[in-house]
Formats: C-alpha cells, structure tokens, sequence
C-alpha cells in the first residue's frame, strides 16, 4: 500500500508530521507524529512550586496565558487560595483575549489559505476567496493581523504583554485596573466588535450567536451573498466542498468548562458528551497511556497524578513523542466545538447531531465562540471596580501536597497536575488539548482522534500534501507546542 | 532580500509577539523594509513536500538566502543525536538542517532568547541538551560556534527576548536589508544595540517609588518591584519600558518583576523568580553601574526621606494618597 509522509505541515504551531497509507486514492490509515520534545515536565521538577508560573506559559506561545492559568489553578488549589472577583473577571478577560485572539488568527491565517490555492481556481467562490485569503498578501489576512494587534491591546492593559505574562498569580491579577482603564478596555473591545461585524460577519455579534440550528445557518446564508462577508465565504466554500462530511473523529466531546468570573457560575459549563447524552466530568478518569510514545514507563496507563515523563528515543513500536490520553480509558475530542456543544449551543449541536464532528462544524463552533465571548467580555470590564482587590497574597503551599488546575484554552481542556514534595515541585505533568486531539494509540491499539478523523478522506493521484487532509488536520487548530511539552 | 523562518525547540511565541506588531499592515511593513518572505512556518501556503524543496533549493543555491532566522532552541539531544527535534517530512534533526542553511544564508538572525542562547528549553537539568546558536547561556559556542561567522561577515545575531519584542525584530530585518548592521551595532552578546543599549528601568512607571525605595511587598503592590519581588529591571539590557508592548504594557507595569528574558542564562537565576536573593537584607543584584556602598547609603537616605503618600501607595493596588493640590500654582 503506497505510504505518504507529510510534513513539514505549517500554519499549524509547532512542528508535524503525518503519515498515511494510502490504497485506491483513499488513507486507509493514520499516523500522526510529534516530531518535537523539549522536556517541560522534566525542566519543572525540583524547582520552587511558584517558578511555574515563569516555566509553563513558555510551553506555548500561542495558548501561554492559558497554561499560565492552568499554573496558577494549580498553586492556588495547593495553597487553598481563592481569586477575589476582581482577580477573577481579570483572569477572565485576559483569558478570553488569547482564545478569541487564537480563533481568529486560526480563521484568517492559518486555515483560510487553503481554500484560496490555485487547486480550487474552478470554483465560483476562488477569486473573491484569492484577493481575500491568498497566504500572507490576501486582504482580509492583512486587516486581520491589524485588527489583532488592536485588540491584544487589552493585553497591554490588563498582562504587561503577551505572550508570557506573570500577572496571573494564584491569588488573582497583579495588574489592578483604574477607572480610566476600564474606559480604555471597553474602547478597545468596541473597536474590535466593530472589526467582527463588518468584515468577519457582516452581521451583529448576537445575531450571529442566536444562530439555532442547521436550517437558520442556511437561511442566514440564503439572505446575504457569498461575498458579503468572511464568514459568509467560508460557508459558501464549506458547503460547495462538502467540508460538513469530513473530518468525523469520535464523535465524544470534552470540556472542562470556560470562564469561572462570573457571578452566576461558567460561562461555558464543563461535561463530556457522546450520542446525545451530556455527563459529569471526572478528572479521576484521565489516564495517559505511553505505548505508542517513545516514553519509557509501564504498559498500563497511569493517572497524571502518577504520571511519569522518561524520554526513550528507540523504543519498538513507538512513532510519537506525545502520550495517549483517555478518558475512562475512551477517545475524546476537544476544543471549541466540544466546549459549544457540551454548553448545549442549539446550533452546535444540530451540526454535531447530523453530521458528527466536521471540518464546517469545528470552524463554526469558532465563529460561535467569537459572537457570543466578546459580549461577555464586555460585561466583565464594567463589572471590575476599581479600588477594590485584584489578588490575595501568595500563601506558600503546603511541603507535601497534590494539586490540579484545569481550564480551557481555545483549542480545548488543559489540565496540570502538580505534585509537591518537601517545598519543590516533585511532578509536573500536562495534558494539553491537542495531547487528547492528536493522540497516537494507546495500548489496545486505539487510533487517537485526528488518526480517526484522516481515514477515509481522498487522495488525488500526484497529490503529495493531500488538500483534504489539510483541511481536516487545520479544522482542529493543533497546538503541536503544546502537545507535547 | 529573501528571508526564511524556521522553528525549533521554542513555543512560536516569537512569531506571535511580531504578529503584535502595531502597524497597519504587517506584510507590507515587512516588504517595505525590503523583505521579501521565502517561507514562514505560521503564513506560508507551502506545506509538506513544497517546502521541503525550498530549504533544498537554498542550500543548493537556486535560491538565493539572504537571512536565516531561527526562533527556538536547537535541540542536541538525546545524546547528541539531536531526534529531539527532526523536521517533520525528512526523516533528519533539524540541527543538521539549520547547519546547512546557516552556512550558506548571508545573515543568519537567532530570534528570541532560546534560538540565542537556549533561553527557557535549556532550564533545569537541560533534558533535551538545547542550546543556542551560537551560546549556550553566557558560553560561546551553542550549535554553529564561537568562530562562526556568516559570509555577511557578522556573527549570529541575537534578538534576544522571551519572547522578543516585535519592532526589536523588525528593525532588525530593515537594518540589514538596507545594510546598515555592522558589527559595531552589536553588544557583547551579539544583541543590536538598537534595544540593548537601554535598561529596562529606563522609563519605568515605578521610578519614583524606586527613588524611595518605597517597595512592593506582594503582587498588586504599586511600589518598587526590586527590593522584594525578583526585579531585575536595573540590570536587564531592553528598551521594554520606553518602547512598550501591546499598546501600553511592559512586565512592570503589569505587575510584576523584569526576569530579564533578554540576558542570556535567564531561565536558571539561582533563586526563586518572584524574589530577590538579599545579603544582610541588601539585594544581591544592584544596579550594574553604580558603587555598592553609594546604592546603600542612598538608599538609607532615601528611605528616611520618602512622602507618606510614596510610602503608603507603596504597599496598595491602587492609589490611596494622591498628589496634593495646590493651590498657589506651580513655581
């Protein structure tokens, strides 16, 4: 059976490699490499429990605040700290920055572009698709790249900079916000809805969020012309290619649960989903299993409190250097279209409930999570109030103790379990997101979710970096950084 | 001049701080310093065996290389081997790659503290043997050597920074597209002067608590971040607090402590970051210039001398004395 290697796969971050074997132009199956280890969990252990928060956001430059937040969960869960609100709506907001950030980098940057190569030039949608999307030059990228540095402003603000910040700390924001500043915040948040409604959407934040369904989705289209906004484009190439058909993983969906600040519980609930039916989340059923890893360790998987991370470059059988993880021993997928429709989106749900988890649907689930988290971000700047606290004092953690921070980052759930032992970090181990979506087999050899989601998509003759496969390995918006740490 | 990017053993961190730039449009920025981008890992539409060709291309000359820029550490281990880290589609270590490609790029630019001298990838026990390209935290040498000299004439050059910051890059890039870098425009470290020359005090929003040495005693604290709470601002070579970050920010004016990302040797100060390692209660770490004993008896002057509304916003999040009014007008 002919085998395609591919890779270097870029407008992915971080470095990956698939490989496909590849019978009567269709990949029969799936490999899916992270050819890079930097070693994080092993760089962490022995220092000071706080030095955390200066190591693990370098894990990743695109979700750094994210696991700066995992870090901080995880100490102030050592230390039994509790955010005030201020610290929380901060954490909040900064946390809310990256993941829209991310989505809408991902859209224009790093997925669009593929549906502008010259391999798509007979289609009705190119040209409008070209001028707009073409890599680097297209419009719509530019005025992207603008209106992003725009609104990581708020960054400025309320982080110091990023990616890499420390004002995250256990015990809440560093940073307090003065009057003014809240003013500046809902300014820029103004400018940034404003970007969304006229160029991303061509309609208001909220009407695209009261999007309920399949049939509104295409009744919204029907009302507007292909070209009358980037999102509008991208449906129109969508569903021209069929992209609502490809690109099924398992179909079981987990979410931690998003945005802790606010005074009626989560923004985004936390639960995993399969077939209809919404469970508990239970972190004592996480397991990482490292037999298709070159990880040294034992055949059983093991729960990240015990997990352990001995690199072993020639073991037999191994193809990654990320691990399996599992959820009660199952495949799940995760990200924004998990989060969306663990949290019950109607329209979410009806693509998921028709056709599985898509290319379409990962891409939409985005756009959903745009329309409906800057609102809310616009409801926590006036809810911070100025002069009142924005952080607790650090507590120093107790010398022995186990701890767990958990969030979600835009691509999906991340979790840091920290174990310390006579003041010093004694185990540090990540899951991250694209860990759970871009998982090798586990024991029983199990294919992870991208390996899944890659068979049976076609292969045309003399393709040698399939344009299918792209577009399903992007819907997931790999983090391959963080992947593996 | 033809430029490209490649990552290794970092979090593209880099890439997305240039992305920050606050410009109004990026590629054209880059093309109107006189860039003209062969291929970057975030924006480049060749993926697979389209890009894989044109690294072979330059190597073998039927592209010209003007500039190599390598953002993250270059990963050596295990043992050596450098499958840490191989290039994805080529079955080889991206070390050996980024060997090629140097000897033959007219400038090769290590981007970010990790790529110049090993930066965070190389903390603790160093599992993964990173290093820089031509350092390994304060040693020269890293991968290319402390002889290494690209057939510009330059040595790499180091925009150093965790991450760094996105006009350090691009000013960078136009400098040596217009051919004004010399090597007299590099510090001791190889870093351009064009932000090292600088501390990142300079225009620090806490300088007047500094003058007071009215400090910090936790974080949210307006006060002076260096006498309790790791800050190494004196002494860290970056323009951060004149030239700011997304807008308005820097690290300390976010709340917290300058780590010096821009030194090399960061990630292992020795001590916890969030606090400064003192001898009989005087900070180990003084600013670079400045006698010890000057730094102690001003100090000592200082903080007897300091306003109760210096001294009491010090230890607050947020100003409970402000600046009496006058009523007699400014003289």
């Amino acid at each position: 059976m002919p085998r395609l290697i591919i890779g270097p796969f870029n407008r992915v971050e971080g470095d990956l490699e698939v490989t496909l074997d590849v019978d009567d132009g269709v990949v029969r199956t799936a490999w899916v490499n992270s050819p890079l280890y930097r070693g994080f969990e092993q760089i962490l252990v022995g220092k000071e429990p706080l030095d955390a928060l200066v190591v693990a956001p370098r894990i990743c430059g695109i979700c750094s605040v994210s696991q700066s937040v995992a870090a901080a969960r995880a100490l102030a869960a050592a230390s039994n700290l509790m955010p005030p609100p201020n610290g929380l709506l901060a954490g909040d907001l900064i946390g809310a920055c990256e993941n829209l950030s991310d989505h809408y980098t991902h859209f224009h940057v790093f997925f669009m572009p593929d549906l502008a190569r010259d391999a798509y030039a007979g289609r009705a949608w190119h040209a409008a698709m070209r001028e707009r999307f073409a890599a680097v030059h297209g419009s719509s990228i530019r005025a992207a790249l603008a209106a992003r540095a725009g609104f990581m402003k708020l960054m400025g603000y309320l982080a110091g900079k990023w990616p890499h910040t420390l004002t995250l700390q256990p015990g809440g924001s560093a940073r307090p916000i003065e009057a003014a500043e809240k003013l500046r915040l809902s300014m820029l948040l103004g400018e940034f809805r404003s970007d969304l409604e006229t160029r991303l959407f061509g309609d208001r934040l909220e009407a695209i969020a009261a999007i309920d369904g399949v049939a509104a989705l295409t009744a919204w289209m029907d009302a507007r012309a292909p070209a009358s906004s980037d999102f509008r484009l991208f449906l129109e190439a969508a569903y021209d290619l069929e992209l609502h058909r490809v690109g099924r993983a398992t179909d079981h969906f987990l979410s931690y649960g998003a945005y802790a600040g606010t005074q009626d519980g989560r923004l985004f609930p936390s639960g995993h989903w399969q077939a209809g039916r919404l469970a508990v989340f239970d972190v004592a059923t996480v397991t990482e299993d490292v037999s298709h890893a070159w990880m040294n360790g034992p055949a059983e998987p093991l729960p990240p409190t015990q997990g352990v991370t001995q690199p072993l470059a020639d073991k037999t059988g191994a193809y990654t250097w990320c691990k399996a993880p599992r959820l009660a021993g199952q495949v799940v997928e995760t990200g924004a279209l998990a989060r969306q429709v663990v949290a019950g989106h109607p329209l979410a749900l009806d693509m998921v409930t028709r056709h599985g988890g898509s290319v379409t649907a990962r891409v939409v689930a985005r756009m959903i999570e745009l329309a409906r988290v800057l609102p809310a971000m616009e409801a926590w700047v006036k809810a911070l109030k100025p002069g009142e606290p924005f952080c607790l004092p650090y507590a120093r953690p107790p010398e022995e103790t186990m701890a767990v921070g958990l969030t979600e980052a835009a691509r999906g759930s991340l979790g840091h379990w920290l174990h310390i032992r006579q003041g010093r970090i004694h185990g540090y181990q990540i899951i991250a997101p694209t860990t759970w979506n871009f998982s090798p087999r586990d024991a029983a050899g199990t294919p992870g979710a991208l390996e899944q989601a890659l068979v049976g998509l076609p292969v045309a003759a003399g393709e040698t970096t399939p344009l299918m496969v792209q577009h399903v390995v992007r819907s997931f918006d790999p983090c391959m950084v963080c992947t593996v740490h | 001049m033809n430029l490209l990017w490649l990552q290794s053993g970092g979090c593209g961190g880099c890439t997305l701080s240039l992305f920050n730039a606050d410009v109004r449009d990026l590629p054209a920025t880059l093309a109107g310093c006189g860039i003209d981008l062969l291929w970057h890992p975030s924006l480049s539409e060749a993926s697979g065996a389209d890009a894989v060709n044109l690294l072979r291309d330059c190597i073998e000359g039927r592209v010209a290389l003007d500039i190599l820029c390598l953002e993250g550490a270059v990963m050596r281990g295990p043992q050596g081997s450098g499958r840490f880290h191989m290039l994805a589609g080529t079955g080889e270590p991206m070390m050996a790659w980024v060997r090629r490609l140097a000897a033959v790029a007219r400038h090769t630019v290590a981007i970010g503290s990790c790529a110049a001298f090993g930066g965070v990838t190389r903390g603790g026990s160093n599992p993964g043997e990173a290093c820089g390209l031509q350092y390994e935290a304060e040693e020269a040498g890293g991968l290319l050597g402390e002889d290494f000299r690209s057939p510009s004439g330059l040595p790499v050059i180091n925009v150093a920074g965790c991450p760094t910051h996105p006009n350090w890059v691009i000013e960078t890039l136009a400098a040596l597209a217009q051919g004004t870098l010399g090597v007299d425009d590099l510090d001791g470290f190889a870093r351009p002067r064009l932000y090292a020359d600088h501390l990142v005090h300079h225009g620090c929003t806490r300088n007047e608590y500094y003058e007071f040495k009215a400090s910090a005693e936790k974080p949210s604290d307006l006060g002076c971040l260096m006498e309790n709470m790791g800050c190494k601002g004196t002494q860290a070579h970056a323009d951060c607090n004149i030239r700011l970050w997304n807008g308005e920010g820097s690290c300390t004016r976010g709340g917290y402590a300058c780590i010096s990302c821009t030194e090399p040797g960061f990630e292992e100060p020795g001590h916890p970051f969030a606090v400064t390692p003192k001898v009989a209660g005087i900070p180990v770490g003084l600013p670079t210039d400045m006698p010890k004993a000057w730094f102690v008896a001003l100090a000592a002057l200082s903080k007897s001398a300091t306003p109760k509304r210096v001294r009491d916003n010090a230890t607050a999040d947020h100003q409970i004395v402000t600046p009496r009014t006058r009523r007699t007008g400014l003289k």
